[in-house]
């Protein structure tokens, strides 16, 4: 229904007027449906589109500087930070645009969180590390998101990954809960349209986590994912489960040639 | 309040016993009690029916942020019969195949049905969205509808 009839928003986001993002690209082959892929950007207001363009404006910096804080704290048993390894968040700048990602090691396809997980508790000696949906750990992605920004999205959907990526497409399209609503009924088949007073956009991940005006709160992916969900008045899977690993695969790459752009504001 | 509920409720036919013909109009009324075309507009505002999340409707001109993801239902009683708009309500699949419309008198089977919009399971079998005489407010209000605004 909305293919090609969308109006084309001409402006660039250019942060901090030095980092170009890719807002729009030719859609991936197996996302043919959507023919040019947008990021949610380009469907917000101009004012919400503005807060993003300026870090001082954007309010998810401030999840940022909090974790780019912690980077550098000791924390579990061996008095080592994140940088006692990783010397500094930009050294992990390839890390946002290529998860979820194939690990060898666990033979499962990890989320960032996932990989900051593994690395409070195997390596860390952290025996509670931040939870998957925690502040702390949103903070942690919003940072290793920040450092990526104007990088490509571009995870692996095939060798080892393929199955999990295949378990995602089928959720993407599955009609959940009592209205009978998928990913794709509102994403696919009505992005540009509005529903109630809510503008969709194609629900492209490259964005997060992004900060909510209306929850005035940084939001993870797979919040976000149970939210839509919910909005189905379904049952909807729990954040970390190995469904929403499955399906942010999945949605990720559909954003595959689209820039890294997190932290992002939305209403 | 409940007691008037329960007294009516042996007349209504039960989501699973509607006849649809094979174009997907339902004929008989579900309650054999009239519409009432007023609560039938109500309903259709958030909460309730919430068609106007996916619907314009120009005589409801006064509830702000109406959707455009189904046809403005302007003039509906003219393009549709009333078996014909309460079969689309009862359960769109029938008369439009792979609808994204809702079916609002129906019970499943869903995937991964919630408890309403709390994410979470229900306790026990969900209620139609629509209690059969909501439906048959809904049919009424849509009858009103002979004008093409725009
Ligand atoms: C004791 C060393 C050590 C510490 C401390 C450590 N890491 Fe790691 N980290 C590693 C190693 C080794 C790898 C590579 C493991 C792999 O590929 O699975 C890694 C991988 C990663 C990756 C993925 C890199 C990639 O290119 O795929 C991220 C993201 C990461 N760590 C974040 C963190 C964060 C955030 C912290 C602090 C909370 C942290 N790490 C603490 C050793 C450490
Ligand atoms: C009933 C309609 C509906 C369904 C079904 C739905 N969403 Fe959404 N979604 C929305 C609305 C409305 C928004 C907020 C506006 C926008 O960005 O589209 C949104 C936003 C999003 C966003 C944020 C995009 C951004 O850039 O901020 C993502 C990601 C998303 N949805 C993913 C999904 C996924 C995955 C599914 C299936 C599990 C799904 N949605 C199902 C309505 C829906
Ligand atoms: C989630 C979206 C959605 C909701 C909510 C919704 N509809 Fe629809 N409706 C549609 C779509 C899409 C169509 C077009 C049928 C098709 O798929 O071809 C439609 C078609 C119709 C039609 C036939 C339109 C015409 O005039 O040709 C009527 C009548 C109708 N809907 C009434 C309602 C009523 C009444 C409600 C609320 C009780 C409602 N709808 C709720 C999406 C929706």
């Amino acid at each position: 229904m909305a293919a090609g009839a969308q109006e084309v928003v001409d402006d660039q986001l250019v942060v901090n007027g030095e980092i170009p993002i890719v807002t729009e690209a030719p859609a991936p082959d197996y996302a043919s449906a959507l023919g040019t892929i947008r990021s949610g950007w380009t469907f917000r207001s101009e004012d919400t589109q503005m807060m993003q363009a300026d870090d001082f404006d954007n309010p998810g910096m401030l999840g940022v500087e909090a974790a780019r804080a912690a980077f550098n704290s000791e924390m579990g048993t061996g008095g080592e930070s994140c940088a006692s390894c990783h010397d500094d968040p930009e050294s992990l700048s390839t890390v946002r645009g290529t998860y979820p990602k194939w690990d060898e090691e666990h033979g499962t396809v990890q989320t960032v969180e996932m990989q900051v997980q593994e690395c409070q508790t195997e390596r860390m000696g952290m025996e509670e590390p931040y939870g998957y949906n925690s502040t702390d750990m949103i903070n942690m992605v919003a940072l290793l998101s920040s450092v990526a920004r104007g990088t490509p999205v571009n995870v692996a959907i095939d060798g080892p990954a393929e199955a999990t990526w295949k378990q995602g497409e089928e959720m993407y399209y599955t009609r959940y809960g009592q209205l009978e609503l998928s990913c794709a009924n509102c994403h696919e088949d009505n992005y540009d349209n509005m529903i109630r007073a809510d503008h969709l956009s194609q629900g492209q991940i490259n964005a997060f986590p992004a900060y909510r005006l209306k929850d005035a709160a940084l939001v993870s992916v797979q919040n976000r994912f149970r939210g839509c969900i919910r909005d189905t008045m379904g049952e909807t899977f729990a954040v970390g489960s190995p469904e929403f690993v499955a399906l942010e695969l999945y949605v990720a790459s559909r954003g595959n040639g689209l820039s890294v752009e997190g932290p992002s504001v939305r209403n | 309040g409940t007691t008037f509920a329960t007294a009516t409720a042996f007349a209504e036919t039960a989501p699973k016993d509607v006849a649809f013909d094979e174009y997907g109009e339902v004929a008989e009324s579900l309650t054999g009690t009239a519409g009432d075309p007023e609560s039938g507009a109500a309903l259709m505002d958030r909460g309730k029916g919430n068609c106007i999340a996916c619907h314009q409707v120009s005589d409801l001109s006064e509830l702000p942020f109406q959707g455009d993801i189904g046809p403005s239902l302007d003039g509906a009683a003219g393009r549709w019969s009333e078996a014909q708009l309460r079969g689309i309500v009862v359960n769109a699949k029938n008369t439009f195949p792979d609808t994204m419309m809702p079916s609002f008198y129906h019970t499943g089977p869903y995937i991964r049905p919630g408890d309403g919009f709390t994410g979470k399971a229900p306790e026990g079998e969900l209620p139609p969205i629509l209690t059969a005489q909501a439906v048959e407010d809904v049919v009424a209000y849509l009858m009103t509808l002979t004008d093409e605004q725009n």
